[in-house]
């Protein structure tokens, strides 16, 4: 019985150290940039394509609310490489019906086109404005689909609990002009996913708090489906919740196209 | 229309059909008031209601249902309105058509909006009607285009997609009318005139295709258009002292190509069209527009904070030159051989996309002549926005495109609650 015990208790043991090891090999052994390029993984390219409806609320100062709700697919055509947004407008009213498409490059300006139904227009539109505010919310452009790592310097802080999970701290600082002059990202250690990002502007001031509220394990992905974007020196803030989230769905290549953009693929839209 | 009609239906429209098909349906619209009044009070003979150009208030309504694997789809959109200038109640049937999808290839019937080419206001290969009264008087960009009455067959594969179009009814430019707008005419005690349209037959059918695809990175389109000028031609028995005059619209063949790519930091955009004046490939007609070579390069680039710039030339080159020197009438004012514009499109938008300050300005160095459209808009709420504009028109000379129009500078007001 005692041998018996031993020898569980040892093979206990051996299992706990194995799974250990790596563990702490892996955590000594990231640097800030690998953290920081697993998080936009996880983040920005979990599955091979994805379709949401995303709901955001615009919410100002004094608490008026504007809604913006649409659908949202995306593609991958490479592991942290190029990537295609395909997203159709369910609200507000006016711009119902409008459809978006981005073709992502990380390594230079993205493609987009927007169609515009009053007049059955296609048009090609100018891409390099990262910083603009996506739809009137708080988050940018960039927010949306990602920034490439390679754009700052990372320097790993700390390492803290942030609401009882535990979390790399991460300091990035662009390593050309950008809107903001540093950004301070917490990184939880078991999903990569990040839970809360501070971004300072060029009086190096607070402006921009993202934080995650809801994560779901969606088909093996953690996901957030709940976070907002808060403009701490306008008092703007954006809501946004991500309902119907579906990986893995096998979404054509063709659907990223004008034909789609013009007569809008209900079968994923709806 | 009868009013308690028009009431009826959209009371029947907005109570039944919504709780039958909640999914598959949508019906949408606006209401919406309009008005544009200009700003000198040197008004044009036959102004009805002074320096009122456009007053009107108008309801838009429009549905659509696309049943879930259905290959069939039918959307509707119609205005109904009251116009202060005319007195008048009326109704503007926009858009109405059928669909049918299956997997490579659509139809689609009746009356559509097509919008091709890759000009911002400037317009080469969209050989389609335009309402150029709307555009100048103020009111938004989609009553520019109008619906044409057509069946359009897409066809898509992976090499190329097609898009070809048949209208067998002739549809002409709105240009700026009697009454609301001054323009320059050549003959003015001419009073009697005759205006003959393409009929509905077989031989005035047009023709319109577009093939397009993606290459590499840019977009590449292919056109050819056969039917007719939207601005008519004119007849005369004597042009340098007519007694009498009519209008007909000369056929027109049109072939182009447009291309647009990410490229310099910006959008870059190039389109080229031929006119072909199919009924005076001479160039001997002064009623007849000489055949043409139009082109235009873009150039559009975005900055941070929501600012966007967009540049425009454009030309138009005569090619049957020598001819038309010969042939000008007296009472014709003589253009250059080549025609130019030059636009400029800022795009401001601020707290939020809430408040957005445009400009758009066109000016040709050769007709010296301009028009600058300056616009603030701003949104209340999701639904109700407001939009405030002018339309500054200027120019050396009462008869060209836009110099004509010298008199006509106008402020106009929009207030539109979406739902």
């Amino acid at each position: 019985m005692k041998i018996i015990k031993g020898l569980l208790i040892i093979g206990l043991l051996s299992n706990m150290l194995l799974k250990l090891v790596p563990a702490f090999a892996a955590e000594n052994n990231l640097t800030a940039e690998k953290i920081i390029a697993k998080s936009r993984l996880a983040f920005y390219y979990a599955g091979n394509d994805m379709r949401i409806k995303i709901l955001m609320e615009l919410i100002n100062k004094d608490g008026r609310k504007r809604i913006r709700e649409l659908t949202m697919l995306r593609k991958d055509y490479e592991e942290s490489g190029n990537q295609k947004y395909f997203m159709y407008f369910h609200k507000p009213a006016d711009v119902k019906g409008t459809t978006f498409m981005v073709y992502k490059y990380p390594g230079r300006d993205d493609d987009r086109w927007l169609f515009i139904p009053a007049i059955n227009l296609v048009k090609r539109i100018a891409a390099n404005d990262k910083y603009s505010s996506f739809v009137g919310s708080d988050f940018t452009y960039e927010d949306i689909s990602g920034r490439k790592p390679t754009e700052d310097t990372h320097t790993l802080l700390r390492e803290e609990k942030l609401n009882g999970k535990d979390c790399f701290v991460i300091e990035s600082i662009p390593r050309e002009a950008s809107v903001y002059t540093k950004r301070i990202s917490w990184i939880d250690k078991k999903t990569y996913l990040p839970l809360k990002e501070e971004f300072y502007d060029k009086q190096n001031e607070l402006y921009r708090v993202f934080e995650a509220l809801e994560i779901k394990d969606i088909d093996g992905f953690p996901t957030i489906t709940g976070r907002v974007m808060r403009n701490v020196k306008t008092g703007h803030r954006t809501d946004v919740t991500f309902q119907d989230v579906q990986y893995n769905l096998g979404i054509e290549d063709n659907i990223f196209s004008e034909r789609y953009l013009r007569r809008p693929p209900l079968k994923w839209i709806r | 229309m009868d009013k308690v009609k028009i009431l009826s239906f959209i009371a029947l429209t907005f109570i039944f059909i919504p709780m039958v098909f909640a999914e598959e349906l949508s019906l949408h619209g606006f209401l919406q008031t309009n008005y544009s009044i200009r700003v000198a009070d040197d008004n044009p003979q036959g102004a009805k209601q002074g320096n009122l150009i456009l007053g009107e208030e108008r309801i838009q309504l429009k549905g659509s249902f696309y049943p879930s694997k259905s290959k069939i789809g039918a959307f509707v959109k119609s205005d109904f309105y009251h116009d202060w200038v005319e007195e008048d109640w009326g109704s503007d049937f926009r858009e109405g058509y059928l669909d049918f999808t299956d997997n490579k290839f659509g139809l689609r019937v009746g009356r559509q909006i097509y919008t091709w080419g890759v000009g911002d206001f400037l317009f080469i290969n969209d050989i389609f009607p335009k309402d150029w009264e709307a555009f100048y008087s103020g009111r938004s960009l989609e009553y520019l285009k109008m619906g044409v009455d057509s069946a359009k067959l897409d066809i898509y594969s992976d090499i190329v997609s097609i898009e070809a179009i048949i209208i067998p009814f002739f549809k002409s430019d709105v240009l700026p009318s009697t009454g609301r707008f001054h323009f320059f005419d050549p003959y003015p005690t001419i009073t009697n005139r005759e205006l003959n349209k393409p009929g509905t037959t077989l031989k005035d059918t047009e023709y319109a295709l577009r093939i397009y695809r993606y290459i590499g990175d840019l977009d590449v389109s292919a056109y050819a258009y056969k039917g007719f000028f939207r601005t008519p031609g004119m007849k005369a028995d004597n042009f340098n002292s007519p007694s009498t005059i009519s209008y007909f619209y000369p056929k027109l063949g049109v072939y182009g190509m447009s291309a647009q790519k990410s490229a310099l930091g910006g959008v870059v955009s190039v389109e080229y069209g031929y006119y072909d004046s199919l009924d005076d490939q001479e160039g001997k007609n002064p009623g007849i527009d000489n055949s043409q070579s139009r082109f235009l390069i873009g150039y559009q680039k975005a900055f941070p904070d929501d600012f966007t710039v967009g540049l425009q030339y454009y030309g138009e080159l005569m090619h049957q030159y020598r001819q038309y020197e010969d042939n000008l009438p007296s009472a014709f004012v003589k253009r250059k051989q080549l025609h130019q514009y030059i636009t400029l499109r800022l795009t401001k938008l601020l707290k939020y996309q809430i408040l957005k300050l445009s400009l758009f300005s066109l000016y040709s160095p050769d007709e010296e002549d301009f028009l600058i459209m300056p616009e603030v808009s701003y949104n209340f709420t999701d639904n109700l926005q407001a939009i405030l504009g002018a339309n500054i028109f200027g120019g050396s000379n009462i008869n060209t495109a836009l110099g004509q129009h010298n008199k006509d500078d106008n402020i106009h007001v929009t207030v539109r609650y979406s739902f």
